[in-house]
């Protein structure tokens, strides 16, 4: 697959990031004439767009090195930035190290959750759960910062295991990163609309908010749906290199959809292929799922995959459900290890 | 700071706050990559074939262009099946063309990925990236007296653009030409230096051919030509200022010869990098500066050495090992994350030879990749950016 990557590939990735800088450009041109409620939907539809496009199918599949192999200096995981308010350089140790090393393994993972949900029944409950579908619905609001505080990794700090000196620095990048993100936003942009400032404002905050919830969705039914297991640190102990691939399939749920929908979430619809391949081009995971699928059938390994609106359920329920204490026993008992496998 | 500079500062500074987190060239580059002033950039105006293999592109550069002093070498970044491939060509043409244009001459190298499809005329109308042009091997501000220019294959590039500066300058002194080709055909730029030396008594064009029949399908060459031959012709070569460019083989012997003659500081080479065991993918003529020549020392196996440039520190490596491992243990600070290749927390720069991916055993990279230390063992010898 990697020796077959070619000119086709290249001409997708530089197609979907002139799309994504044409949306940004139509966005803000038509958000000055955003008094009118028309333009003002158009102007948001697109500037939408263009940030679910520069956060989902660019940015983080860039800075997971899919387009490394161009060797354009442009198109780079080292280099790329994005917007939104993690800096690129934080994010990637959070995400690509973290959370693609630990996928769902309690304690190590901190996408589960986020630190302030609790996921599975063997997070121990405490009274403060109780509000989590807030807490939750809050996070999906502001996502990017949610995002941006939580790789700052303060609980970390708390707990002496990360320097304050560190934590300072990280939290000076999100600041500056963020903070000319923001500027732009709510600040520069509604200032050039001048009497035009209140509709350009919303309209930017606007497409924020919905990028932002579009980024919940998909991350949390990556990960988070009926089917998608969670795993405890001493289950990954000795774990081999074939253990890790199972844990990276049975942590993981796709998403069904029509093609666009693949793009605009950034082909973490195919959650599982992305897992195993992280830095396969997105553009080819629908091409190898088919055969991730058929092998994962063919050793009964679960292999979960479902429409956005039936995961979001999911997720939902037992958000609601695990506020509360208990259950006692897990969802589902953990299918073990390789050689168990049929 | 001036008082017209002011506000341009504060509009340039504007404006790359309304297009974070990208570059305002990176929207400029959309309507012309020209005009980006981040990037040079130069599109191909002209594809025109020189000899059967070689042909001469010229090329209008974008903003950032500072031109060229005859004999350089200018670096390109050019795209082939999706990835951007590195390169490096003499100039041939003159500086200071009046249509802003710069030319360079190049070879086809059969087998290659970037030559043939320069030649081929295919790159007419591409966009690639320029280094800015560079490289000591030029004339001096003072033209000397007595200059012996010898040359092999398309190592009569660089001084193609040299005679032609001296030619419009007419300041042609005392000039010998050597020059070695296959047949009278596969002389790059034959006509021009023959019309040349017409006009200009000064210039003593010498051709020596290593085939004896012209177009001849016959791949054997015909009599050897030795250096000692070709310096037959100019036997005042010890008092020359020379440049020489060719092949590694004629250097090395010419500058065993300038030094036997006590006159090494008369000399001036251009090495002349031809695909070698270590750079598969190097193909075609490009040109390193003298010294700078790596490709020609690596050794694949075991004990190949790694140098990481950055930290000074030295290793020897085996095959097997990552270098992410290598690095530590030499006591080199590395970056490092998954060790499984995911996270890409280890990523450094390549500054010369291949490494292995020790997931897959392919071999790969060229000076400049970005590379995974933690899945990466070294082929041959390298030298890393840390």
């Amino acid at each position: 697959m990697a020796a077959s990557l070619g000119e086709d590939d290249a001409r997708y990735i530089r197609r979907v990031i002139r799309v994504q800088r044409l949306l940004e450009i139509g966005g803000r041109a038509t958000m000055f004439a955003s008094f009118l409620p028309p333009a003002w939907l158009a102007a948001t539809a697109m500037l939408t767009g263009a940030k679910i496009l520069d956060n989902m199918e660019i940015g983080h599949n860039v800075m997971h090195g899919q387009w490394d192999w161009m060797s354009d200096p442009a198109i780079q995981s080292a280099t790329w930035e994005w917007d939104a308010a993690s800096p690129s350089e934080q994010w990637k140790s959070a995400h690509n190290y973290r959370h693609h090393t630990y996928t769902n393994v309690l304690g190590e993972d901190r996408d589960i959750g986020f630190g302030i949900l609790r996921m599975t029944p063997a997070q121990q409950w405490r009274p403060v759960f109780l509000a989590q579908p807030l807490y939750a619905a809050a996070l999906a609001l502001t996502f990017e910062w949610g995002v941006a505080l939580f790789d700052i990794e303060i609980d970390r700090t708390w707990r002496g295991e990360k320097s304050w000196r560190e934590t300072l620095t990280h939290l000076d990048g999100v600041l500056r990163k963020g903070g000319r993100q923001a500027l732009k936003d709510y600040v520069i942009f509604p200032l050039i609309a001048g009497p035009g400032f209140l509709p350009v404002l919303l309209g930017n905050l606007t497409a924020n908010v919905l990028r932002n919830i579009w980024a919940y969705m998909i991350i949390f039914c990556g990960h988070f749906p009926e089917g998608a297991e969670i795993f405890t640190p001493e289950q990954i102990v000795q774990e081999s290199r074939g253990e890790w691939y199972l844990r990276q399939i049975q942590g993981s749920a796709n998403i069904e959809g029509s093609p666009l929908f693949h793009i605009l979430s950034g082909n973490l619809s195919h959650q599982i292929e992305h897992h195993l391949f992280p830095d396969l081009p997105s553009n080819r995971y629908a091409q190898i799922a088919p055969q991730v699928r058929s092998l994962c059938e063919r050793f009964g390994v679960p292999y979960t995959s479902g429409r956005l609106g039936r995961q979001s359920i999911d997720i939902w329920r037992n958000i609601f459900r695990l506020a509360l204490p208990g259950p006692s026993r897990p969802r589902r008992a953990w299918t073990g290890r390789v050689s168990r496998a049929r | 700071m001036t008082a017209r500079a002011v506000p341009l500062r504060l509009l340039s500074g504007a404006a790359s706050l309304l297009a974070t987190p990208l570059h305002v060239d990176d929207f400029v580059e959309m309507v012309n990559p020209l005009w980006s002033g981040r990037q040079t950039w130069g599109r191909v105006r002209a594809v025109q074939a020189e000899t059967a293999d070689a042909a001469t592109l010229t090329i209008r550069p974008g903003r950032g262009w500072r031109g060229h002093r005859a004999g350089q070498y200018v670096g390109i970044a050019v795209p082939v099946t999706g990835v951007w491939r590195h390169r490096v060509y003499s100039v041939s043409s003159a500086p200071d063309r009046p249509d802003g244009c710069f030319q360079i001459t190049v070879q086809a190298f059969a087998g290659g990925q970037v030559s043939p499809r320069l030649v081929s005329g295919a790159s007419l109308g591409t966009v690639l990236r320029l280094d800015p042009p560079a490289g000591e091997f030029t004339l001096p501000e003072k033209v000397p007296r007595r200059i012996l220019f010898l040359t092999a294959g398309s190592g009569v590039t660089p001084v193609m653009s040299m005679l032609r500066d001296l030619a419009q300058r007419r300041e042609l002194p005392d000039v010998v030409l050597l020059h070695l080709a296959r047949t009278r055909n596969d002389v790059i730029f034959g006509t021009e230096l023959r019309r040349l030396a017409q006009r200009f008594p000064g210039l003593r064009l010498h051709e020596f051919y290593t085939r004896t029949a012209v177009d001849t399908e016959d791949d054997r060459d015909g009599p050897r030509v030795s250096l000692t031959d070709l310096l037959a012709a100019c036997p005042d070569w010890p008092e020359r200022s020379t440049w020489a460019c060719g092949p590694p083989g004629l250097l090395d012997k010419a500058q065993d010869l300038w030094r036997e003659a006590g006159v090494a500081g008369h000399l001036r080479v251009e090495r002349f990098r031809l695909a070698t065991n270590t750079s598969r993918s190097s193909s075609g003529n490009g040109h390193s500066e003298d010294g700078r020549d790596i490709g020609r020392d690596g050794d694949v196996g075991d004990g190949a050495s790694v140098h990481f440039t950055r930290s000074g520190q030295r290793a020897v490596a085996d095959g097997l090992t990552p270098l992410l491992a290598i690095g530590e243990r030499a006591g080199v600070s590395m970056p490092s994350g998954c060790r499984l290749g995911i996270c890409r927390s280890c990523v450094a720069r390549l500054g010369a030879g291949r490494v292995r991916d020790l997931r897959t055993g392919v071999e790969h990279g060229v000076a400049g990749d970005l590379i995974q230390t933690c899945v990466s063992a070294a082929a041959g010898d390298v030298a890393i950016d840390l």
